[in-house]
Protein backbone atom coordinates (compact mmCIF):
# COMPACT_ATOMS: atom_id res chain seq x y z
CA UNK A 1 0.00 0.00 0.00
CA UNK A 2 1.72 3.17 -0.88
CA UNK A 3 1.72 6.10 1.51
CA UNK A 4 -1.29 8.15 -0.67
CA UNK A 5 -3.29 5.39 -0.10
CA UNK A 6 -3.28 4.49 3.06
CA UNK A 7 -3.64 8.12 3.65
CA UNK A 8 -6.56 8.11 1.81
CA UNK A 9 -8.07 5.28 3.96
CA UNK A 10 -7.26 7.34 7.40
CA UNK A 11 -9.11 10.18 6.15
CA UNK A 12 -11.89 7.98 5.28
CA UNK A 13 -11.80 6.34 8.57
CA UNK A 14 -12.02 9.53 10.05
CA UNK A 15 -15.34 10.53 7.89
CA UNK A 16 -16.53 7.26 9.01
CA UNK A 17 -16.33 8.43 12.70
CA UNK A 18 -17.33 11.95 12.33
CA UNK A 19 -20.57 10.65 10.26
CA UNK A 20 -21.36 7.15 12.64
CA UNK A 21 -23.30 9.49 14.94
CA UNK A 22 -25.26 11.20 12.37
CA UNK A 23 -25.09 14.27 10.12
CA UNK A 24 -24.83 17.87 10.88
CA UNK A 25 -28.19 18.87 11.38
CA UNK A 26 -27.20 22.18 9.51
CA UNK A 27 -28.13 23.75 6.13
CA UNK A 28 -24.27 23.14 4.95
CA UNK A 29 -23.34 19.63 6.70
CA UNK A 30 -20.82 18.94 4.49
CA UNK A 31 -19.21 21.89 5.09
CA UNK A 32 -19.06 21.66 8.68
CA UNK A 33 -17.56 18.16 8.03
CA UNK A 34 -15.03 19.26 5.51
CA UNK A 35 -13.90 21.93 8.19
CA UNK A 36 -13.42 19.31 11.42
CA UNK A 37 -11.58 17.26 8.78
CA UNK A 38 -9.99 19.67 6.86
CA UNK A 39 -10.88 19.35 3.83
CA UNK A 40 -12.86 21.17 1.73
CA UNK A 41 -17.05 20.11 1.48
CA UNK A 42 -16.42 19.19 -2.39
CA UNK A 43 -13.94 16.53 -1.21
CA UNK A 44 -16.27 15.46 1.82
CA UNK A 45 -18.65 14.45 -0.93
CA UNK A 46 -16.70 13.41 -3.27
CA UNK A 47 -15.42 10.49 -0.55
CA UNK A 48 -18.97 9.91 0.71
CA UNK A 49 -20.07 9.43 -3.16
CA UNK A 50 -17.11 6.90 -3.56
CA UNK A 51 -17.95 5.24 -0.28
CA UNK A 52 -22.06 5.07 -1.58
CA UNK A 53 -20.27 3.42 -4.52
CA UNK A 54 -18.29 0.77 -3.03
CA UNK A 55 -20.15 -0.30 -0.75
CA UNK A 56 -19.00 0.76 2.52
CA UNK A 57 -21.73 3.28 2.83
CA UNK A 58 -25.22 1.26 1.95
CA UNK A 59 -27.09 4.33 2.14
CA UNK A 60 -27.19 8.22 3.59
CA UNK A 61 -30.50 9.06 5.41
CA UNK A 62 -33.06 8.36 8.14
CA UNK A 63 -32.84 5.41 10.36
CA UNK A 64 -36.22 4.89 12.13
CA UNK A 65 -36.97 3.29 15.46
CA UNK A 66 -39.12 -0.03 14.19
CA UNK A 67 -41.41 0.11 16.99
CA UNK A 68 -42.31 3.94 16.56
CA UNK A 69 -43.49 3.93 13.51
CA UNK A 70 -45.81 0.94 13.49
CA UNK A 71 -43.53 -2.29 13.56
CA UNK A 72 -43.86 -3.51 17.02
CA UNK A 73 -43.45 -7.50 16.26
CA UNK A 74 -39.77 -8.36 14.91
CA UNK A 75 -39.21 -11.89 14.31
CA UNK A 76 -36.42 -14.03 13.79
CA UNK A 77 -37.49 -16.49 11.86
CA UNK A 78 -34.59 -19.54 11.98
CA UNK A 79 -34.30 -22.68 9.39
CA UNK A 80 -32.68 -25.74 9.63
CA UNK A 81 -32.06 -26.47 5.97
CA UNK A 82 -29.91 -29.05 4.40
CA UNK A 83 -26.06 -27.27 3.28
CA UNK A 84 -26.47 -28.17 -0.13
CA UNK A 85 -29.31 -26.58 -1.11
CA UNK A 86 -28.90 -23.33 1.78
CA UNK A 87 -27.97 -21.09 -1.71
CA UNK A 88 -30.66 -21.46 -3.54
CA UNK A 89 -33.27 -21.62 -0.50
CA UNK A 90 -31.65 -18.12 0.61
CA UNK A 91 -32.19 -16.44 -2.26
CA UNK A 92 -35.85 -17.48 -2.72
CA UNK A 93 -36.15 -16.41 0.86
CA UNK A 94 -34.67 -12.97 0.80
CA UNK A 95 -36.59 -12.11 -2.15
CA UNK A 96 -39.73 -12.05 -0.65
CA UNK A 97 -41.19 -9.03 -0.03
CA UNK A 98 -41.49 -9.38 3.78
CA UNK A 99 -38.01 -10.67 4.60
CA UNK A 100 -35.61 -7.43 5.20
CA UNK A 101 -32.49 -9.34 6.19
CA UNK A 102 -31.64 -13.02 5.31
CA UNK A 103 -28.22 -15.07 6.16
CA UNK A 104 -26.49 -18.03 5.74
CA UNK A 105 -25.50 -18.21 9.52
CA UNK A 106 -23.39 -21.28 11.13
CA UNK A 107 -24.81 -23.76 13.62
CA UNK A 108 -24.03 -24.32 16.89
CA UNK A 109 -24.49 -27.98 17.65
CA UNK A 110 -25.81 -29.00 19.59
CA UNK A 111 -27.38 -25.87 20.99
CA UNK A 112 -28.17 -24.23 17.55
CA UNK A 113 -29.42 -26.60 14.79
CA UNK A 114 -30.81 -24.10 12.76
CA UNK A 115 -28.71 -22.21 9.22
CA UNK A 116 -30.94 -20.03 7.84
CA UNK A 117 -32.12 -16.52 9.27
CA UNK A 118 -34.63 -14.35 7.76
CA UNK A 119 -35.79 -11.66 9.74
CA UNK A 120 -39.67 -10.20 9.28
CA UNK A 121 -41.26 -7.17 10.54
CA UNK A 122 -45.07 -6.60 11.37
CA UNK A 123 -47.79 -4.46 13.26
CA UNK A 124 -48.44 -7.87 15.63
CA UNK A 125 -47.15 -11.49 16.28
CA UNK A 126 -49.87 -13.08 14.20
CA UNK A 127 -48.68 -11.10 11.07
CA UNK A 128 -45.15 -12.30 11.48
CA UNK A 129 -46.43 -15.68 12.29
CA UNK A 130 -48.45 -15.85 9.19
CA UNK A 131 -45.34 -14.75 7.13
CA UNK A 132 -43.23 -17.38 8.58
CA UNK A 133 -45.85 -19.42 7.00
CA UNK A 134 -45.20 -18.58 3.83
CA UNK A 135 -41.83 -19.35 4.40
CA UNK A 136 -42.35 -22.60 5.49
CA UNK A 137 -44.54 -23.25 2.55
CA UNK A 138 -41.74 -21.95 0.52
CA UNK A 139 -39.59 -24.20 1.78
CA UNK A 140 -41.21 -27.06 2.38
CA UNK A 141 -39.67 -30.63 2.82
CA UNK A 142 -36.29 -29.04 2.90
CA UNK A 143 -37.20 -27.30 6.32
CA UNK A 144 -36.55 -29.81 8.71
CA UNK A 145 -37.15 -27.36 12.10
CA UNK A 146 -37.23 -23.63 12.40
CA UNK A 147 -38.17 -21.27 15.69
CA UNK A 148 -39.01 -18.02 15.46
CA UNK A 149 -37.54 -15.13 17.91
CA UNK A 150 -39.48 -12.00 18.30
CA UNK A 151 -37.74 -9.30 20.28
CA UNK A 152 -39.45 -8.26 23.23
CA UNK A 153 -37.25 -5.24 23.99
CA UNK A 154 -34.36 -2.84 22.68
CA UNK A 155 -31.84 -2.90 25.22
CA UNK A 156 -29.43 -0.93 22.74
CA UNK A 157 -29.39 0.74 19.77
CA UNK A 158 -26.59 2.97 18.45
CA UNK A 159 -24.83 1.71 15.66
CA UNK A 160 -21.58 1.37 14.48
CA UNK A 161 -18.89 3.28 17.10
CA UNK A 162 -15.52 3.44 16.06
CA UNK A 163 -12.92 5.58 16.80
CA UNK A 164 -10.94 7.60 14.20
CA UNK B 1 -33.36 2.50 25.67
CA UNK B 2 -36.75 3.04 25.91
CA UNK B 3 -39.50 1.86 22.58
CA UNK B 4 -40.66 5.09 22.00
CA UNK B 5 -44.12 4.16 23.01
CA UNK B 6 -44.85 7.31 24.39
CA UNK B 7 -43.71 9.47 21.46
CA UNK B 8 -45.92 11.99 19.77
CA UNK B 9 -48.26 10.98 16.79
CA UNK B 10 -46.73 11.28 13.61
CA UNK B 11 -48.16 13.56 10.97
CA UNK B 12 -48.65 13.27 7.41
CA UNK B 13 -44.98 15.31 7.16
CA UNK B 14 -43.37 13.46 9.76
CA UNK B 15 -44.46 10.20 7.32
CA UNK B 16 -43.69 11.55 4.11
CA UNK B 17 -40.09 12.33 5.66
CA UNK B 18 -39.49 8.94 7.19
CA UNK B 19 -41.00 7.16 4.45
CA UNK B 20 -38.98 9.61 1.66
CA UNK B 21 -35.37 9.79 3.33
CA UNK B 22 -34.29 6.31 3.67
CA UNK B 23 -32.04 6.50 1.17
CA UNK B 24 -30.56 8.69 -1.28
CA UNK B 25 -30.21 12.10 0.94
CA UNK B 26 -28.48 14.43 -1.45
CA UNK B 27 -24.44 14.71 -1.59
CA UNK B 28 -24.86 18.17 -2.45
CA UNK B 29 -23.74 21.74 -1.15
CA UNK B 30 -27.09 22.46 0.24
CA UNK B 31 -29.00 18.89 0.90
CA UNK B 32 -31.52 19.59 3.16
CA UNK B 33 -32.82 21.87 1.02
CA UNK B 34 -32.75 20.02 -1.72
CA UNK B 35 -34.45 17.03 0.06
CA UNK B 36 -37.13 19.57 1.62
CA UNK B 37 -38.38 20.98 -1.83
CA UNK B 38 -38.46 17.14 -2.81
CA UNK B 39 -40.84 16.50 0.04
CA UNK B 40 -43.03 19.83 -1.07
CA UNK B 41 -41.69 22.13 2.41
CA UNK B 42 -38.64 24.36 3.43
CA UNK B 43 -35.13 23.74 4.68
CA UNK B 44 -36.17 25.05 8.18
CA UNK B 45 -39.08 22.61 8.65
CA UNK B 46 -37.25 20.13 7.54
CA UNK B 47 -34.29 20.44 10.09
CA UNK B 48 -36.92 21.15 12.82
CA UNK B 49 -38.85 18.38 12.24
CA UNK B 50 -35.75 16.04 11.71
CA UNK B 51 -34.55 17.10 15.09
CA UNK B 52 -37.58 16.79 16.99
CA UNK B 53 -38.14 13.07 15.54
CA UNK B 54 -34.61 12.32 16.63
CA UNK B 55 -35.27 13.58 19.65
CA UNK B 56 -38.63 11.57 20.53
CA UNK B 57 -36.42 8.49 19.75
CA UNK B 58 -38.50 8.25 16.24
CA UNK B 59 -35.50 8.28 14.20
CA UNK B 60 -32.05 6.26 15.97
CA UNK B 61 -29.98 8.11 13.33
CA UNK B 62 -30.07 10.79 10.88
CA UNK B 63 -26.87 10.00 8.17
CA UNK B 64 -24.93 7.18 6.65
CA UNK B 65 -25.38 3.40 7.38
CA UNK B 66 -22.05 1.60 7.21
CA UNK B 67 -21.03 -1.48 5.92
CA UNK B 68 -17.74 -1.79 7.90
CA UNK B 69 -16.94 -5.28 6.36
CA UNK B 70 -15.79 -3.06 3.07
CA UNK B 71 -13.35 -1.11 4.84
CA UNK B 72 -11.77 -4.31 6.52
CA UNK B 73 -14.25 -3.83 9.76
CA UNK B 74 -16.50 -6.72 11.06
CA UNK B 75 -20.19 -6.88 12.05
CA UNK B 76 -21.20 -10.42 13.78
CA UNK B 77 -24.30 -11.41 15.56
CA UNK B 78 -24.40 -13.09 18.89
CA UNK B 79 -26.10 -14.70 21.46
CA UNK B 80 -26.16 -15.60 25.00
CA UNK B 81 -28.50 -17.30 27.24
CA UNK B 82 -28.52 -15.28 30.49
CA UNK B 83 -30.26 -16.60 33.68
CA UNK B 84 -32.89 -14.26 34.88
CA UNK B 85 -31.37 -13.39 38.80
CA UNK B 86 -28.30 -12.09 36.32
CA UNK B 87 -30.16 -9.96 33.73
CA UNK B 88 -29.98 -6.61 34.72
CA UNK B 89 -26.01 -6.96 35.56
CA UNK B 90 -25.52 -8.94 32.06
CA UNK B 91 -27.65 -5.82 30.28
CA UNK B 92 -25.49 -3.71 31.80
CA UNK B 93 -22.03 -5.09 31.35
CA UNK B 94 -22.77 -5.92 27.35
CA UNK B 95 -24.43 -2.79 26.46
CA UNK B 96 -21.44 -0.79 28.08
CA UNK B 97 -19.17 -2.18 25.24
CA UNK B 98 -18.56 0.58 22.61
CA UNK B 99 -18.49 -2.48 20.05
CA UNK B 100 -22.07 -3.56 20.53
CA UNK B 101 -23.94 -1.94 18.11
CA UNK B 102 -27.42 -3.11 19.27
CA UNK B 103 -28.73 -5.56 21.67
CA UNK B 104 -32.03 -6.89 22.28
CA UNK B 105 -34.06 -8.97 24.31
CA UNK B 106 -35.84 -11.77 22.38
CA UNK B 107 -38.29 -14.47 23.44
CA UNK B 108 -39.05 -18.17 21.45
CA UNK B 109 -42.41 -19.99 21.43
CA UNK B 110 -40.47 -23.14 21.87
CA UNK B 111 -38.67 -23.03 24.60
CA UNK B 112 -35.51 -21.66 22.47
CA UNK B 113 -33.38 -19.89 25.99
CA UNK B 114 -31.32 -17.72 23.73
CA UNK B 115 -32.90 -14.58 25.09
CA UNK B 116 -29.94 -11.61 24.48
CA UNK B 117 -28.69 -11.31 20.63
CA UNK B 118 -26.41 -8.43 20.00
CA UNK B 119 -24.36 -7.32 16.96
CA UNK B 120 -20.64 -6.57 17.66
CA UNK B 121 -19.53 -3.99 14.78
CA UNK B 122 -15.81 -3.29 14.50
CA UNK B 123 -13.07 -2.00 12.83
CA UNK B 124 -10.89 -4.75 11.96
CA UNK B 125 -11.63 -8.57 12.15
CA UNK B 126 -9.89 -9.22 15.27
CA UNK B 127 -11.71 -7.08 16.80
CA UNK B 128 -14.80 -9.42 17.08
CA UNK B 129 -12.55 -12.05 19.18
CA UNK B 130 -11.33 -9.87 21.67
CA UNK B 131 -14.92 -8.44 22.47
CA UNK B 132 -16.04 -11.66 22.82
CA UNK B 133 -13.61 -13.32 25.59
CA UNK B 134 -14.18 -9.89 26.87
CA UNK B 135 -17.94 -10.36 27.66
CA UNK B 136 -17.30 -14.13 28.37
CA UNK B 137 -14.45 -13.08 31.30
CA UNK B 138 -17.17 -10.11 32.48
CA UNK B 139 -20.51 -12.13 32.74
CA UNK B 140 -18.82 -15.83 33.03
CA UNK B 141 -21.61 -16.84 30.52
CA UNK B 142 -20.71 -18.82 27.29
CA UNK B 143 -21.24 -16.50 23.97
CA UNK B 144 -22.60 -17.58 20.66
CA UNK B 145 -21.32 -16.08 17.69
CA UNK B 146 -22.96 -16.09 14.47
CA UNK B 147 -21.31 -14.07 11.87
CA UNK B 148 -22.83 -14.16 8.21
CA UNK B 149 -21.58 -16.64 5.53
CA UNK B 150 -23.10 -15.79 3.12
CA UNK B 151 -25.63 -12.25 2.57
CA UNK B 152 -28.80 -13.12 0.60
CA UNK B 153 -30.66 -9.76 0.94
CA UNK B 154 -30.72 -6.94 3.37
CA UNK B 155 -32.92 -3.70 2.85
CA UNK B 156 -34.46 -2.23 6.26
CA UNK B 157 -36.51 -0.03 4.33
CA UNK B 158 -40.09 0.02 6.01
CA UNK B 159 -42.72 2.51 5.48
CA UNK B 160 -44.60 3.80 8.48
CA UNK B 161 -47.40 2.35 9.17
CA UNK B 162 -48.81 4.57 12.69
Amino acid sequence: MNAEKASSDALDRRLVAATQGGLPLHSHPYQILGEQLGISAEEVIRRLQRMLDSGVIRRIGAVPNHYAIGYTANGMSVWDVPDARIDQLGERIGALDFVTHCYHRPRQLPDWPYNLFAMTHGSSRQEVLDKVEQIAALLGADCRSYDVLFSTRILKKTGLRISA
Amino acid sequence: MPEAAHSPPLDAIDRAIIDHLQGDFPLCAAPYAEAASALGIDENELLTRLQRLLDARVLTRFGPMFQIERMGGAFVLAAMRVPDENWTSVVATVNALPEVAHNYQRESGKGCDFNMWFVLATETTDGIAAALEKIEAATGLPVYPFPKLREYFVEMKLQVRT
